[in-house]
């Protein structure tokens, strides 16, 4: 289920990136972590108990925004600005050993 | 070799108040910040504020005036580094910064530690949810992308959540309601130190007015509602994903839905970076935090080492800026750029600014003392929200002979994640305290955030 954002809706961005395959539109200046907000209300991780998380400083303070992006892990998304074609996963528990 | 004559680590209002001070006397300042302009949390993204969505300007003309401080830094005295993390300071003179995934050192004669605060971990079950942030959080949000809240509530106390409730009520974006700690119990004991406080009028009198304006647009928009004194706070998910926060407000227990809560208890110095670098620190009972020791020109016992801003001890911006230029002209006085009685003179009306804003602060700090259920929480509150460590195995691990922060941490973990105890010391040290025991500050270490085994192993030692 997709919750809606917890935030008001702001016109359409004009840089795209993926977000667990989902294409997402974000505006210049903004971090991962806001793009992650803007676009719903849902889990930005699942912690190694499984319980959901999302952002909550936005200032690099708490890690609790760790997403992997472009292939690489537990990067704070707070602390990292959007770019055109970004990948971007939200992390489910503890990785598989497979997964690497 | 030097890199610098100086390096500053933090670009907030005492670190770039620092860096023209130090540079328009000569010396060479090399100046690091996490984020990708300066400013700090306070002036976050000051400088682009015209390119901003909405481009109107709600957060009032002291954010604004940040954007001359950060202008300043256009010195040919100055090197900026940002998106650049210091994670290690070594023999008071080295620093070892991360940038884009690479590591470095930086050398200096002298080391000056900006590095601002946080905002208070408010720790109650549920503070772990999709949906519960910080006020200071959503303040970025606004700041850096024009991201409003939608039907939040505020929750909590101290300055900076009035101005925040100003800030979203001016932006379109009022909170549903606030949810204020503050007693009126707390009010009278406080008001004790109005005379002092009168000293800094100013400063008074913008807090009053804030709290005027909250309450013209409750009467005018009729929409927020007001809790005072309240208690008991409590978040669960509900099934659509908002948040069921319920709290106690004259010995009723309420209940409000919300997708957003937003919560705030003060902030506290960030002292990862000063306590790593190994100089000592003390805990401040009415600011309820530890900060560095230092003269009153910020210098610590390591001679190198100086501490400026909300950093050494809560003050706000005018205080951090003042401690910047004082702080500055210390050091270059121990360059050999200024001779002592320069220094004073210089000093002079800095001095007696910082006195009169810290006139203010004991009013504040008694006025938005934390609740004691945010400083040692129920038991079932997650208390490291890394390692999710309950505040019931704290006490378990308290009453099975644990007696620091140390022994309860290689038992249970806490603050042994990710933010290394951002978000947990200063509760732990709570529960300890309502245990009886009186713990020191508890030692960060270095690499003070996560830094990739790959970068350490590829650092480039300079030479000599
Ligand atoms: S949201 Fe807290 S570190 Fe990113």
């Amino acid at each position: 289920m997709k919750i809606d954002s917890r935030f008001q809706a702001r016109p359409k961005g004009n840089i795209s990136l993926s977000i667990d395959g989902e294409i997402v539109f974000a505006h210049k200046g903004d971090t991962v972590a806001t793009a992650l907000l803007a676009d719903s209300g849902n889990a930005s991780r699942k912690t190694n108990k499984n319980s959901p998380r999302t952002p909550f400083c936005m200032m690099g303070v708490c890690f609790d925004c760790l997403v992997e992006i472009n292939g690489s892990p537990n990067e704070q998304s707070c602390m990292i600005q959007v770019e055109e074609g970004m990948v971007v996963k939200r992390p489910k528990g503890l990785r598989n050993y497979e997964q690497k | 070799m030097i890199d610098a004559e100086l390096i500053i680590i933090g670009a907030g209002p005492a670190g770039m108040a620092a860096a023209t001070t130090a540079a328009n006397e000569g010396a060479t300042v090399l100046l690091f910040d996490e984020q990708p302009q300066a400013g700090g949390q306070i002036y976050r993204n000051v400088k682009n504020q015209s390119n901003r969505l909405d481009n109107k300007n709600y957060f009032g003309k002291d954010y604004l005036s940040g954007k001359k401080h950060v202008d300043a830094l256009e010195h040919e005295n100055i090197k900026i580094e940002y998106g650049a993390t210091v994670w290690r300071i070594e023999d008071g003179r080295h620093v070892v910064w991360s940038k884009n995934g690479i590591s470095k050192i930086s050398s200096a004669k002298h080391i000056l530690l900006a590095t601002g605060a946080q905002e208070r971990p408010v720790p109650f079950p549920g503070w772990t949810l999709p949906g519960v942030m910080t006020a200071g959080a959503a303040q970025i949000l606004m700041k850096t992308s024009g991201l409003l809240p939608r039907d939040a509530i505020l929750a909590g106390s101290g300055p900076l959540l009035y101005l925040i409730a100003v800030q979203m009520i001016d932006a379109g974006a009022p909170p549903k309601a606030l949810v204020e700690t503050q007693t009126f119990k707390k009010t009278l004991s406080a008001a004790k130190h109005l005379p002092n406080a009168l000293f800094a009028a100013n400063t008074l009198f913008k807090g009053l007015g804030f709290l005027r304006k909250i309450k013209e647009a409750k009467i005018k928009v009729a929409k927020i509602k007001r809790y005072t004194a309240c208690s008991g706070f409590r978040a669960e998910e509900s099934v659509d994903g908002s948040i069921e926060f319920s709290f106690d407000y004259r010995n009723v227990n309420h209940k409000i839905k919300t997708p957003l809560l937003l919560t705030h208890q003060g902030i506290v110095p960030s002292t990862h970076l000063s306590r790593a670098s190994g100089i000592s620190h003390r805990w401040n009972e009415t600011q309820k935090a530890f900060q560095p020791i230092t003269d009153l020109w910020g210098q610590s016992e390591t001679p190198t080492i100086h501490v400026a801003g909300d950093g050494a001890s809560i003050g706000g911006a005018e205080t951090a800026q003042a401690a910047g230029r004082l702080t500055a002209l210390n050091i270059v006085h121990h360059l050999g750029h200024l001779n002592k009685d320069e220094r004073d003179k210089k000093a002079k009306a800095d001095r007696s600014l910082f006195n009169r804003a810290l006139s203010i602060r004991p009013l504040l700090d008694n006025l938005y003392a934390p609740l004691p259920e945010f400083l040692s929480p129920p038991n079932e509150t997650i208390v490291c929200r890394c390692e999710e460590v309950t505040a019931s195995e704290i006490r378990q691990s308290i009453a099975e002979g644990a007696a620091g922060h140390r022994q309860v941490k290689t038992s249970l973990r806490n603050g042994m994640g990710p933010c290394q105890g951002r978000m947990c010391d200063l509760t732990v040290r709570g529960i300890l305290i309502d245990s009886g025991i009186n713990p020191d500050a508890p030692r960060a270490r270095t690499p003070i955030k996560p830094i990739k085994l790959g970068e350490i192993a590829n650092l480039k030692i300079p030479p000599e």
